[in-house]
């Protein structure tokens, strides 16, 4: 039977405005799929973005949405989280939004472990604002703001999640469909800050100027470039050259920042 | 069991026509077409894959 997307979605607001071939609505899929996995329901659940492409996400949603500043995506949930600690919250961002503009906000929000799941669509590029290179635009590759290529290194975010201390971090790629919702829904079920990281293709402004001739040609890229994390164990430095570990790539329990922050507010009323 | 093209969706990104196994859609102009109906297998590829909400597979 066909899934039944439109029962979590807002009347007419389809078809959304994201260019062809897209992956953000691949990811908008598999979020619906993981909500509706783990039963979130309307007035227990936050949607939160800044600004982009990948945070108009939110407003296709049916659920408690916040469309917040630039970059500012996991203060407003850190926000919502502290206030409503009983809310799940999502935050749905690009790398551009929460790795640049919003670098600190991400790794604080890290830090915190704060129990919340922040999913990025990493496209490598600044889509909404004209296809300026982001941190995540691989080296030598090209954007409006780096005809020649870029010369930046670019940042891991998955290891950036780790090193800051996130406490679940998973990546995937829009073509491995069935993986984001699955991911998605182990991020909500785990206790702290879970990071998925969804490698996503901009077919518009990344892959006309990097000599990628259709959206399936980047489609492939990704299928050709994941690799599971779990096989990535049998393979030797030479096979993994140029590929990304996909999967659950780091988990661990640690205390959570709402539960910690109880127990502040608690001592301050004099319980011991 | 049928498939359905919503069209005022489709966006034309010849997703769903790539990641058919059995060849069952084919781009007419730049909206998917459901060319060969009786060939389709249930996969669900295509409905999984599309970006756009535009594509449905009744298996009913």
């Amino acid at each position: 039977m066909a899934y039944d997307y439109e029962k979590s979605l807002r009347p007419g607001k389809l078809p959304h405005i994201w260019c062809p071939g897209c992956g953000h609505g691949i990811v908008m899929k598999g979020l619906l799929r993981a909500m509706d996995t783990c039963g979130l329901e309307k007035n227990n659940t936050a949607l939160v973005s800044g600004i982009g492409c990948a945070s108009r996400l939110p407003g296709y949603v049916d659920m408690c949405t916040l469309h917040t500043a630039h970059g500012r995506a996991a203060a407003f949930a850190t926000g919502v989280k502290m206030a409503r600690p009983e809310m799940n919250v999502i935050v749905m961002g690009g790398d551009g939004d929460g790795t640049a503009i919003g670098g600190n906000h991400f790794i604080h929000a890290c830090r915190r472990n704060i129990d919340m799941t922040y999913v990025i669509m990493n496209n490598f590029i600044y889509g909404m604002t004209g296809g300026q290179f982001s941190p995540c635009t691989p080296t030598g590759d090209k954007a409006s703001t780096t005809p020649y290529g870029n010369p930046d290194p670019t940042f891991d975010i998955s290891k950036l999640a780790i090193g800051a201390g996130a406490t679940f971090v998973a990546r995937t790629t829009a073509f491995h469909a069935t993986q984001i919702d699955k991911l998605i829904a182990e991020g909500i079920k785990h206790k702290g800050m879970a990071i998925i990281e969804v490698l996503d293709d901009c077919p518009t402004t990344y892959g006309r100027r990097n000599k990628f001739r259709s959206v399936v040609d980047m489609m492939k890229r990704l299928k050709d470039i994941a690799v599971p994390v779990t096989a990535a164990g049998k393979m030797t430095a030479e096979q993994l050259e140029g590929k990304i570990l996909t999967g659950v790539l780091y988990k661990e329990d640690k205390p959570e920042y709402c539960e910690q922050y109880a127990k502040v507010i608690a001592r301050a009323k004099g319980a011991k | 069991m049928s498939i359905e093209v919503i069209e005022r969706y489709c966006k034309g990104c010849s997703i769903c026509v790539e990641f058919c196994p059995k060849n069952v859609l084919e781009m007419d102009g730049f909206i998917v077409k459901v060319a060969r109906p009786d060939d389709c297998i249930k996969c669900m590829q295509c409905e999984l894959r599309c970006p756009d909400f535009a594509i449905k597979v009744h298996t009913d």
